[in-house]
């Protein structure tokens, strides 16, 4: 059960080394829209101060949904799919070695070059490592929520709009908490119960979302 | 003599239907098969036979029926499901692996046949192809990497959809004889197949979706 779990996570990170360009457009996509911000709002640190939590936040979003589109298109499309589901191993638990191998491969280096962005926004240190903790707590939401969306519209052509729409009305709690730690810590309060608050959406989508996902890819299938 | 496999038994289905677009494709469908035995399904385009073997490895719900796997309803079975080997129109396999990654990735997840991958890459003349990427092969051996799960399971019930589209003659008799050997073991098998395909000798019912 588990070698074959290790088996898919491999599998998914040596595919997504194999086609690099494919996986660093979200991160590139991250990286230009943020460097756009102080183009187009001039020097004014105040103003980018105040900003810069909701606009990386805001982006890395995007990027999470961006970056989600591939997540099981290429398995429906040339039959993996199908092939996992007559596995000994549940399909749900399957899934998830497809998400953590997603999450390192797209949201670890979001996380990672996040800091040299915040400075390019003036934010100053205890704000950063704060954005960072966020990050950290809420990429992983944002993916395994997302690929409940993505496995429901994996078999249909046009499917990214409704994506959308299924979507990102289920990433605002995680949104409107990680900002609101993060105008605590600018404010010089504690963050403690938005980032508990987001710990906990974080175990219910790791315990609740498997299941959900698994049921969406097989009705994808049908 | 082979050796037979450990798990085995007898699949029958009964007034199984399957709609698509409104539209019937086959109704009141019932038929059974035994270990050793093999159904040939026939028909037309668009007849259904796709849908069929589909529903019988539980892809697709059917609309009306049941399907049986030693007396109990398959879908409460899991052993049932675990114990299909399908080889569909997709292949199943990464574009981006390279042929040897792609077997050792199926061999891994397959119920441990011991054999070497080596020996899969030479009896299905892909050895000097070992480290090419999947993408770079033509359609004939993209076939015949998808179907060489086949030699490394230990399933009992094999479901082939077309099982020899653009393969060579050669390979051809190579999967015949698979299919016989996969027979004397005590296998099941159901396939759907516009090819001439040599089974002689062995136990196979005709089923035509058409009628």
């Amino acid at each position: 059960m588990l070698t074959t779990w290790t088996q898919i996570f491999k599998r998914d990170l040596l595919i997504a080394f194999r086609r690099r360009s494919e996986v660093i457009h979200p991160l590139i996509f991250f990286v230009m829209v943020i460097s756009l911000f102080p183009l187009a709002i001039g020097d004014d640190k105040v103003l980018l101060q105040k900003i810069a939590p909701a606009i990386i936040w805001v982006t890395a979003l995007l990027a999470t949904m961006l970056s989600l589109d591939n997540l099981f298109r290429s398995d429906f499309e040339d039959g993996s799919l199908e092939q996992m589901t007559l596995l000994k191993t549940p399909l749900s638990f399957l899934v998830t070695a497809k998400i953590i191998a997603h999450w390192f491969i797209t949201g670890l280096p979001l996380i990672l070059i996040t800091p040299l962005l915040a400075v390019l926004l003036y934010l100053p240190g205890e704000s950063i490592s704060m954005l960072v903790l966020t990050l950290l707590l809420g990429t992983p939401t944002l993916s395994l929520i997302g690929a409940v969306g993505i496995a429901l519209t994996v078999a249909l052509r046009q499917g990214g709009v409704i994506l959308s729409l299924l979507i990102l009305p289920l990433y605002i709690p995680v949104l409107i908490f990680a900002t609101l730690a993060l105008q605590n810590t600018a404010q010089g309060f504690s963050a403690v119960a938005q980032l508990a608050m987001m710990l906990a959406i974080l175990v219910l989508a790791i315990t609740l979302s498997p299941f959900a996902i698994a049921a969406a890819l097989k009705v994808s299938l049908n | 003599m082979e050796k037979k496999y450990t798990y085995t038994g007898h699949l029958s289905v009964e007034n199984l239907a399957c709609w698509r677009n409104e539209q019937v494709l086959f109704s009141d469908l019932s038929f059974s098969i035994s270990p050793e035995n093999i159904l040939f399904l026939e028909g037309e385009n668009g007849s259904g036979k796709t849908s069929l073997l589909r529903i019988l490895c539980g892809f697709r719900l059917p609309d009306e029926g049941e399907i049986n796997w030693e007396n109990e309803t398959a879908a409460s079975v899991p052993e049932y499901f675990q114990n299909i080997s399908y080889v569909g129109h997709k292949n199943g396999i990464k574009d981006e692996l390279t042929v040897e990654e792609n077997l050792n990735l199926m061999r891994s997840m397959a119920t441990a046949e011991e054999i070497k991958t080596e020996d899969v890459l030479k009896q299905i003349g892909l050895f000097k192809k070992a480290d090419v990427l999947s993408r770079q092969l033509s359609a004939g051996q993209k076939r015949k990497l998808a179907l060489a799960r086949l030699m490394m399971t230990n399933n009992s019930f094999w479901v082939l959809d077309e099982p020899f589209t653009s393969l060579d003659t050669a390979s051809v008799r190579f999967f015949e004889l698979l299919i016989k050997k996969h027979i004397s073991r005590g296998g099941l098998l159901i396939l759907t197949s516009h090819h001439d395909i040599d089974l002689s000798g062995l136990s196979v019912t005709h089923f035509n979706l058409s009628n």
